[in-house]
């Protein structure tokens, strides 16, 4: 196989004492999708906020195709074409459709001021593509229900022709219908070769829309496997116990004869 | 209302009628607040209150304090608060007099024309170094806007105390006093030229903005709501200038203007004021605030930011530069309405600007700018100044008494809140 999309070898990083990401590698091919799972706390949202520029990492190493590169910023996670959905939407509910799409991206006109009517149209258009029942434009997104905002949001990452898609907890606050949706543009957009993390805490979504999975517990990896080599119970002794199954690539997290190996 | 609707009768009513004109009516209900209050004072001065020379008055009263309303409306709309703007003011006010009355003549010779412009130059670079420094210590240091704003209410308005020795500095240079209101306007055939001008630059952003629109093939609003609506600015600025140049010079002054070129004043010559160079002041700053909020990306981020911290942090806006950038233009904004107020005044005193913060506050309040962040707009502000100033002086030419005078403008910007919270939950946005 060809060098991985992502490789994030070994972070690490603490907030005041508590290893909240401790020696994680992980990595991500393209046109995959690797599910990130684990309690609340376990530090996946961490990890990725690393990724995507949030956070900074005490140590490790991220390589995007192959080629070591630097995240300090959310510009700089942007610029290597990352793109995070996050968990709270990351929307400013104060403004339009429009104005989130292209927030710190606006499009200007000649002189140098904010172009609304064209990022309008531009909106239009890849909302006629995402969700075509999405009519208002001129709303502030607060006014918009669970799903449209979703998305905003998605529209966002699409837009600007992301590699590398981070989605945390992408489908928490939708409905059936929504939720479909959602999974039906994964799917979509695994076809057009990017590669994505998705967070999730259902277990359900994992094996439907995952490939492989990586299961964390208090900060540590406690392994990898391929969907189709686990079962959901195998999944969820993973994320309780720490306990990695047959099938499975153990991590430094796993628990192995009740002792945990590094 | 509802048996039209059952009937499905498709003629138009006034609901829509007004739904075509895309108004604002949050600015519409401010507007005729703002109205009935005039006619209210009118009434009760027995005509005294909408005449020219009280519009006029009012205008040169409101100009400091709106100046510094449509800087704070930023600062509320990124969640923060200056409590030191008419400190700043007051030291700025003394810089820009030291430099005028101190440091310039002896260098340039008294009454070098260059002078006021070099000093009202030192005040904003005053102004905005002071401002630029709070917002760092804001937004880098990470302490509390109230709390080092409230320190700076205190420290530079005993700053202004030091710099001027507790003196009252004067009399200022006569070309700066000009700005101060009544001693400067552009005369009457000025005025016309200028709101000429201003028509013909508003109804071509109509226009333009009309074609933008067609051109990306979103829905326009219907021809005659666009004629309703150029008619009415139209009408709105034309009007205003010609309330302005309605307010005749005295007689008696006009003498003296025309012995100080050393020329007689042709018997019976009546000229209007016009436009004071300090509200055209304001004009100017007002354009430029609206198009830095609504057309410029510094503005989208002041209000994304306003509206959602993480979100405008996690898009790779650098909120704490953003900061530092709020309140620098707060400090500047604050510095030309210290060249407004001391040219009123005509010297620099100690107590220049004293409360001015709270009124600042309340005209942005008052103009719908929200205290949780993320809302608010530059003419509301302008609005919001205006209404509190002509409650202040429609009750002092009615005779109220001036601790009455406080408890009413306390009770309606309390009020006036109110009003806003439940009209925001109405209409849900």
């Amino acid at each position: 196989m060809d060098a991985p999309l992502v490789e994030m070898k070994d972070m690490c990083i603490s907030f005041g004492g508590v290893q909240a990401v401790d020696h994680v590698t992980v990595d991500l091919y393209p046109g995959e999708v690797v599910g990130l799972l684990g309690h609340n706390g376990a530090g996946k949202s961490t990890l990725i906020k690393i990724l995507s520029g949030a956070y900074k990492a005490d140590s490790g190493e991220i390589r995007i195709n192959g080629k070591e590169v630097h995240i300090h910023s959310p510009r700089d996670a942007r610029a290597q074409n990352i793109e995070t959905i996050y968990q709270t939407l990351a929307l400013a509910d104060n403004l339009d459709a429009a104005s989130n799409l292209f927030l710190g991206r606006e499009l200007t006109s000649p002189l140098g001021f904010v172009d609304d009517d064209a990022m309008e149209a531009e909106t239009r258009k890849i909302m006629g593509r995402l969700n075509p029942n999405f009519k208002k434009f001129h709303a502030p997104v607060k006014a918009l229900s669970g799903g449209q905002r979703q998305s905003v949001a998605i529209a966002r990452a699409v837009y600007f022709n992301a590699k590398i898609l981070i989605m945390d907890e992408p489908t928490a606050a939708l409905g059936v219908h929504e939720t479909q949706m959602v999974a039906e543009l994964i799917q979509e957009l695994k076809k057009q070769g990017l590669g994505i993390f998705l967070i999730s805490h259902d277990i359900h979504d994992v094996f439907q829309l995952c490939d492989r999975i990586a299961v964390m517990k208090n900060g540590q990896l406690v392994g990898t496997a391929r969907t189709t080599d686990v079962t959901d119970d195998d999944v969820l002794g993973m994320i309780i116990l720490g306990k990695c199954p047959e099938g499975a690539t153990p991590g430094p997290g796993a628990l192995v004869d009740d002792t945990v190996v590094g | 209302m509802s048996d039209t609707a059952l009937s499905g009768q498709k003629s138009p009513t006034a609901r829509n009628l007004f739904a075509a004109l895309q108004l604002d009516t949050r600015l519409l209900g401010m507007i005729g607040a703002f109205i009935v209050l005039c006619l209210v004072f009118n009434v009760i001065t027995d005509g005294r209150f909408l005449t020219p020379r009280n519009i006029f008055n009012l205008t040169i009263q409101t100009v400091s304090v709106a100046i510094m309303a449509t800087g704070m409306v930023f600062v509320i709309v990124t969640r923060h608060i200056d409590l030191s703007v008419g400190s700043v003011l007051a030291t700025v006010a003394a810089v820009m007099a030291v430099v005028q009355t101190d440091v310039l003549p002896p260098l340039l010779g008294l009454g070098n024309p260059t002078i006021w412009i070099l000093a009202i130059l030192a005040g904003v670079v005053v102004g905005v170094l002071i401002g630029a420094f709070q917002g760092w210590m804001i937004g880098y240091l990470g302490i509390p806007a109230f709390i080092v704003t409230l320190g700076g209410l205190l420290v530079w308005r005993n700053v202004a105390w030091f710099i001027t020795s507790g003196q009252t500095i004067g009399p200022l240079d006569e070309t700066f006093t000009k700005i101060g209101g009544i001693g400067g306007t552009m005369g009457e055939t000025g005025s016309w030229i200028f709101g000429i001008l201003a028509v013909a630059a508003a109804l071509w952003m109509q226009v333009s903005s009309r074609r933008r629109k067609a051109a990306h093939g979103f829905p326009v609003k219907p021809g005659w709501a666009e004629i309703t609506m150029g008619v009415i600015t139209t009408a709105a600025i034309l009007g205003f200038v010609w309330v302005l140049n309605s307010y005749d010079i005295p007689t008696a002054r006009l003498k003296r203007i025309f012995q100080a070129n050393g020329e007689t004043m042709p018997e019976g010559l009546v000229m209007g004021y016009g436009i004071p160079y300090s509200v055209l002041l304001l004009i100017v700053v007002t354009v430029i605030m609206t198009i830095v909020a609504r057309r410029t990306r510094l503005g989208r981020y002041i209000f994304a930011t306003g509206g959602n911290p993480d979100a405008a942090e996690l898009s790779g806006i650098n909120t704490r530069f953003l900061t530092v950038k709020v309140f620098a233009i707060m400090g500047g904004l604050s510095a030309l309405a210290a060249a407004v107020a001391a040219a009123r005044l005509g010297f620099s005193t100690n107590d220049i600007g004293t409360l001015d913060e709270l009124r600042v506050i309340a005209a942005a309040v008052i103009g719908g700018t929200a205290l949780a962040g993320g809302v608010g707009t530059i003419y509301g502000a302008i609005l919001g100044a205006l209404i509190m100033q002509s409650l202040q002086s429609g009750m002092a030419m009615v005779g109220v008494d001036a601790p009455l005078q406080n408890i009413v403008v306390g009770t309606v910007l309390v009020i006036a809140v109110l009003v806003d919270i439940i009209y925001r939950k109405r209409t849900g946005d």
